[in-house]
This record gives C-alpha cells, structure tokens and sequence, in this order.
C-alpha cells in the first residue's frame, strides 16, 4: 500500500515535471508579450524594455525555466504580472471556495446519480428507465451557463430562496452546487445503469435471487457496491477537474474559485498564475486519480488480491 | 413619427434631468454602496496600476498636486496650494498644502512628492507610465539605470518641490495629475515591497480597509481628507467576479449600486425601453476614438489615394448600429471631448463612387487584397465584419484577423506586418484632457517603431515639429492658442488620411436609482467613477 503511494507520487512529480515544461513552453512561444501587455498603451520602447529585464523576460527561455524551476522546488510560484501579488496567495485564497463547491458539487452529482441510475437499471427498457436516460441526456449536453442563469433566474432573482452571488454560507452553495451537480449527475447515471445491468445479470446475483434474498437487499449489499467502481474512478476525475476551477459557473455565480483566476490570467497572459493554476489542477488530477485507487481495494477485495 | 417625436422629446428630458434633478438632490450622510466588476482589480499601486478599473480606486486612495474639478478636465491645484512657472516653461515651482496627511498619520512633504515619482520612472518598480515624466531633467539617466533619482525635482524645503524641466512641456501640470504622479509614503512602501498594491496608504478621499482576495475590496471614507465635503460617502464595496447579466439584475433588485462593466449588449435594448431607463442607465461621452489604422509603409497602402478611398467606403452610421448606437461617428482623430476638436471639419464623406473612382486612379481599378486585424472580443470582430463589407464594395477584399488583444498589439508594432487594424477595444483613450496624447504615441514619429502604438507607421516630420511648437506653449494663458494649433495639426493630417476615424464611443454605466450626481461623475473624463464625488440621494 504504502510503496503504491510512493510510487503513485514519484510519477505525479514526474508528471508536474513535464506538465510544466509544456505549459512554460507553449507559454513563451505565444506571440503576445507580456511586458508589452503590461506596459501598456503609453510606455515607451525604453519601458517596455525596462520592464522586460526586470521579469527577466530577456533572457533564453531554457534560463528562465530553470530559474522558475528553482524556485518552485523552494515553493515559490512567483508573483502575478498585473497584480503583483504572490501566486500562491492568490490561489490560497480561492481553495475554500474551490474545494467546497468540489465537494459539494460531487456530492449532488454521485447522489442524484446512483440514485437514477439505479432505478433505471432496475428497470431496465421500461418508461422510467427511458425518462431517466432522456433526462440524463439533457443533462450532459445542456450548456452549463444556460442552466445556471435559468436556476439563478428562478430561484434567487425571482423566488429569492437563494442569494444571487457570493460565497460564505451554506446558502450560497446550493445553486452553484445543484448546477454542477445535476448536470454532471447524467454521466453517472448512464454510468451507473450500465454497471447495474452489467451486475444484475451475474451469476451471484442470480443465486442470491434463487436463495430467496429480498430483491432490496439483493441490490443495496450485492449490486450495488460491484457497480460501485467506475464511479469511485469517475470521482477520481472530477475532482481533478472541479479543482482546475469551473469557470461558467463560477462566473454566473460570483463564486470566488480557481477557475476565475484562471480565465483571467488567461486573457491578461499573467504566466506566473497560469503556471501556477496549471500545476495545481495537474496535481489535483493526479491526486483524485491515486485517492480513486486507493479506494478501489476498499470497495472490491479482488483488487486487493492482484 | 408620434414615436419619434416622443423619444426625443425623452432624449431632451433626460439631457435635462441633471441640471434640475442636482439642484433638489441632497447627499445623504453616512451611505455606503456596492460596485460591481467581473474581473479581479488589479494592483491599487499608482505607479503601476493601469487599467479602467482600477484607475479610479486609485484616484481616490492617493492625491496629487494637481486634479481636476469632478467631471471636467479642468485642471485645479490639488495637494498644491499654488504654483508657478516660469516664462521658459522649463520651471515649477509648487508650494505644498499644510497639514495633509497619509492615512498612516504622518504629514505629507516635499520629499514624498519627489520620492513618488522618481519611483514611478525608476525600471525597477515596472510601472508603464514611466514615459509621461519624460521631459523632467534627468529623465534618461534614472530610466535608463543610470542614476537613482532625477536630478530635475528640487525640495528646498518640506512644503516646496521644484520641477526643471530639459525641454518645454505644456502638459506637464496633466502629467502631475496623473496616476502615476500620486504621492506614495517612502516608509510603507519600501516594508511592503511588491505587496504596497495590496495594502496602499495615500492621502486621498478614501481609504482602503479590506481585500478579500477574488471577493471584495472595502474602502472607507478618510476622515482626515483635505477637500471639504469631500467624499460624499461614507464607503463603497467593490465586489468582483460578478458576471455583467447578473450584476444587472442586483442592481435592479437594489443589491448593486453601481454595475462597472455596464449594460451587456443582450439586455441593452430591454433596460433602455424600460420604465427605470432614464434612471438606471449613464451614458457618457468620453476622450475615445475608434480608427482603422491604414499602415503607411505597406503597400497598397502606401498609396495615399488608396488610403483616402478606404476613408470614403466606411459607412459609419452603420457600424454604430452596431454597438447599439453607443457611439457617433468621426471624421478626424480627436474626439469632440478634447481642446482642439474642429467641428467645422468635414474629413471624408461616405461616397462609394467617389472611392472607386479614386482607387481607379491609383491604379486599382479592381481593388486589391489586403488584411484587416482586429481583438477578437465582442463587438469588434462584429465591427470588423462592417469594415470588411465596406471595403468589398470598392473592390478590397480584406481577410480578417481576429486575435487575442496581445497579438494585435504585437502585429501592429512590427514594421510591415499588419495592413489594416481596427483599434476597438485597445486604443485610444486619452490618458489626459489634452490633445497632444492624442498625437506622440500613436501618430508621430516616436510611434512609429518597433513595439510603438503608432500603427500606421506614419511619420511627418512637418508635423512633428508643429507638435513640438504646441507643446513648448506652457503658459497657461496661451491655452487656447495652443489647442487651435493642436486641432489644424490633427485636420491637416486628414489629407495624408493615415487612419480612418470611424466613431467615437460613449460609455455606459448601469447605476442603482438611489444614486445622484450628474452622469459625468459616474463617466468622468478623467477617471471613469468619481468616487469622491457620486453620492446618494435622499
């Protein structure tokens, strides 16, 4: 167990490794220079030109690697171009909300979808299973910013249930939640009927049948926790993803996440954020990927044993 | 036609409501509002700093020695008492306000003032309007590294700073009230370090008393500020990461005070036509003109028929339609806010005959290829589709190149590269009331270089020298003068047609109806929403 961690995180550094070697270089080779970005529309050549040396923008790309490198392994992801800030502190302050909405959000999404997954395998070709794969295919394809405008419209502008934006108490989770949540919930029923279906059909469910067992325990002690494993890989992944930052919903939500950040840097070409963002999330997937397999020996002993 | 009348008759109204609304509103004492923004701000440090929104935050937490009376580009002295130049203009002497302090409690002196800017022009501190103080004696030797102050700001003693200037500069009382010019104290920043753009101390009307990273800034009223009855609030929130559409249905809710990123283009016409209209929406002019700039050294450009016929194939009217009428089109390259806008001058008329037979007699009868760059934010790709089939009509078959802001800018400094550029959503706004910024960095010869704004790389030497002779007029008596000058330099230039002027645009601020004060103190010329001057109403 212990050596499969380890040898888990030797490869995330060597991912990080080559995930930042990528990013810092599709970064550089950008036509749009950051100093010229910054220094705005009445700087002088000279300026631009100061302001170049002084981020070290003149030098070869391989030094400036090396130099960024240096001081990651220190921990210092360096300093924002526009905002000046600490990279780090930057994306400290946004990983409450992103790590809350991530959790909440997964949490309606496996909910919802295990529920509906399970009814819909149980019955299978029926009018409910059809409704439930009608409904989960809205789900997956709907436009993220069209559901959370229509929720916020609903039920913050006009019922006033919920607050319209912000962060801070349990209110305000709910809408970005239930957005993420419901429509990230159709890839895990479609998931989890097919595993259902898959399971239901075994040989021990069949026995368990024969024996007599009640049909809800035949599925909530066997089905159940045999279907249960591409989910736990699914998590795995979203949590990864959900770190990266959901920008729609953030934004229609004022939801002070990672994804915000993002986008920003994103357009303002602030590298030091970008790098740093694009480190994190990788981590992050890496992360949900060893957290997804580690769990899987817990639910299903035949992992264990291999 | 009953609809029309009526809507002008509103229009006339609402052009009226200012005037006779301001003299029953009284300010209510103690109110706080809320702001919104999508984008985080960016750093509240004056010498770095530099972007439309946090422009105005920084005009109120720190002060200079100039400033202008709220929605006017007139000029006042501000952290000055007084001041004096002399007749050569290469002198400016200033005496000190007493008594003025930093929100930390120590008095503001001559030396924080010398301080402040020599930092904004030293390379370390990466400030972009290092250039503005380029004509103060010692310039060259601090910006190129090679000295730690400028020699050219004298503090004879605690209340009085001398400028020496190395050559006249009639805009320099502009550049002292500039952002950059603001007066920082040398304690505090030198213990913060890169950090002083998070936690700023001035002197200014405001105060800021919280950051909440990606959430929201909390400014408070300065208690101590040295403007009487000034500001009129006690407090805004800015909130960030709030998407336009959203933050507009707070504010209609009364949530939001204030919405920065206006009214999106989806909802304009819905909030225009509705009840609140005339309360709610702030539509102002400011110092903008959107062009297309004709590159002069590429060719057929090169050609001036050429570029004088481009100038005939825009129908202007049209692309303002566009942009929901929010602009009106212009003929030259100052926009009708600034001293020395001509509005005798006619510049080029919409005439598609005309153009094709001047591109005939340049030799073009069929018209040509060309490029035409533009940002690839909305509405200017739109916006460039019009130009496109504007030029089509004559015969120019111009590709498109919508691109990230960025790279537009970086085509448009390489010599050759980029044909034609539409400037929406990067140039040019003034930085200051005077024409002269309207000139050097993006259309005289200093511009025209590699990494220079001046994209149609059009240089006359005559007309650089005219420029000079403007600009050594300082005395402020000579003011009109001197923007007659200004104005004949840039409608003279119109015949060398190096850029199509195409509109220049109105900014719209979405506002709660608690909120008082004249339009242009939420759309003030020189910096956007004057904090210290918007108030609410009883």
């Amino acid at each position: 167990m212990i050596e499969l961690i380890l040898r888990r995180l030797g490869g995330a550094l060597l991912i990080l490794f080559g995930v930042a070697a990528i990013t810092f270089v599709l970064l550089y080779a950008l036509p749009a220079d950051p100093a010229v970005q910054l220094a705005g529309r009445s700087a002088t050549a000279q300026t631009v030109a100061n302001i170049r040396h002084e981020l070290g923008l003149d030098q070869p790309l391989l030094v400036q690697f090396v130099h960024y490198l240096g001081n990651l392994v220190q921990g210092d992801f360096g300093r924002s171009y526009t905002q000046k800030t600490e990279v780090m502190t930057l994306i400290v302050a946004r990983l409450p909300a992103t790590l809350i909405l991530m959790v909440t959000g997964i949490l309606v999404e496996v909910v919802i979808g295990l529920t509906l997954g399970t009814i819909a395998a149980l019955g299978r070709g029926g009018p409910v299973d059809r409704l439930v794969m009608m409904g989960s295919f809205i789900g997956v394809s709907a436009p993220q910013f069209v559901v959370a405008l229509l929720l916020l419209y609903v039920f913050a502008a006009t019922l006033q249930w919920f607050p319209m934006s912000g962060f801070g108490t349990v209110r305000h989770v709910v809408l970005p939640a239930l957005t993420l949540g419901v429509l990230g919930a159709g890839w895990y029923a479609r998931m989890v009927r097919s595993a259902m279906i898959d399971v239901l059909n075994q040989d021990y469910v069949r026995t368990a049948r024969a024996k007599g067992v009640a049909e809800r325990t035949v599925v909530l002690r066997h089905a159940i926790p045999n279907a249960l494993l591409p989910i736990v890989a699914m998590i795995g992944i979203d949590i990864g993803q959900f770190m990266g930052g959901v920008v729609v919903v953030e934004a229609v939500y004022g939801w002070p996440g990672i994804g915000q950040l993002a986008w920003q840097a994103i357009q303002q070409v602030d590298i030091p954020i970008i790098m740093g963002v694009t480190l994190i999330s990788s981590l992050a997937i890496v992360i949900g990927n060893l957290i997804a397999d580690l769990v899987a020996p817990l639910i299903d002993p035949r992992i264990r044993a291999r | 036609m009953t609809h029309w009348l009526q809507r002008t008759a509103l229009a006339g109204l609402m052009a009226l409501t200012p005037l006779v609304a301001l003299a029953e509103e009284t300010p209510v004492k103690g109110a706080t509002i809320t702001v919104t923004y999508k984008d985080d701000i960016a750093t509240l440090d004056p010498a770095i700093g530099y972007d439309w929104q946090n422009w105005s935050m920084i005009k109120s937490l720190f002060s200079r020695l100039m400033e202008y009376t709220p929605g006017t580009a007139d000029l006042v002295p501000s952290l000055a008492e007084s001041f004096e130049i002399t007749p050569d203009g290469l002198t400016y002497t200033f005496k000190l306000r007493k008594g003025v302090k930093f929100s930390n409690g120590r008095e503001v002196v001559a030396s924080d003032v010398k301080y402040s800017i020599e930092r904004a022009v030293n390379p370390k501190t990466q400030g972009p309007g290092a250039g503005f103080f380029g004509a103060i004696a010692g310039f060259d030797a601090l910006s190129g590294g090679k000295a730690d102050g400028l020699q050219g700001i004298e503090t004879p003693d605690d209340h009085t700073v001398v400028f020496k200037l190395s050559r006249p500069d009639a805009t320099f009382l502009h550049v002292l009230a500039i952002n950059f010019s603001s007066v920082v104290p040398k304690e505090v920043v030198e213990a913060e370090g890169q950090d002083f753009g998070k936690k700023p101390v001035g002197s200014g009307a405001f105060v800021l008393k919280d950051w909440v990273i990606g959430q929201k800034l909390v400014f408070e009223k300065n208690p101590n500020f040295y403007v009487p009855d000034t500001p009129k609030i006690d407090g805004f929130t800015v909130e960030v990461g709030q998407e336009p559409l959203v933050a507009l249905l707070r504010l209609q809710q009364g949530e939001v005070d204030i919405a920065g990123d206006g009214i999106p283009p989806a909802k304009f016409l819905e909030i225009k036509n509705g009840p609140d209209a005339a309360d709610i929406i702030v539509d102002g002019e400011q110092l903008q003109t959107g062009y297309v700039a004709l590159n002069t050294r590429v060719k057929p450009l090169d050609n001036v028929k050429v570029r004088q016929a481009l100038n005939m194939a825009v129908n202007k009217e049209r692309i303002t339609r566009i942009v929901n009428g929010r602009a009106t089109p212009a003929n030259q390259p100052l926009p009708p806010l600034m001293p020395g806008y001509d509005k005798d001058f006619k510049g080029y008329a919409y005439d598609v005959a005309k153009a094709k037979a001047l591109l005939a007699e340049a030799g073009f009868p069929n018209g040509f290829e060309t490029a035409l760059y533009a940002s690839s934010t909305d509405p200017n790709p739109r916006i460039a589709q019009a130009l496109q089939q504007d030029f089509a009509a004559i015969g120019v078959k111009a590709e498109i190149k919508a691109l990230a802001n960025a790279n537009v800018i970086a085509a448009g400094g390489t010599e050759g590269e980029a044909p034609m550029i539409w400037s929406g959503g990067m140039a040019w706004i003034a930085d200051f009331p005077d024409p002269s910024n309207f000139y050097g960095p993006i259309l005289g010869c200093a511009g025209a270089v590699q990494g220079g704004w001046n994209w149609s790389w059009y240089c006359n030497k005559d007309l650089d020298a005219r420029a000079i002779q403007a600009d050594s007029m300082s005395d402020p008596a000579k003011k009109a003068e001197r923007a007659k000058l200004w104005g004949s330099i840039f409608t003279d230039l119109m015949a060398d047609a190096p850029w199509i002027p195409v509109f220049n645009e109105r900014r719209v601020v979405a506002k709660s109806k608690r909120m008082g004060g004249p339009g242009n103190f939420y759309i003030d010329p020189t910096r956007v929403i004057n904090y210290d001057a918007i108030y609410v109403k009883q």
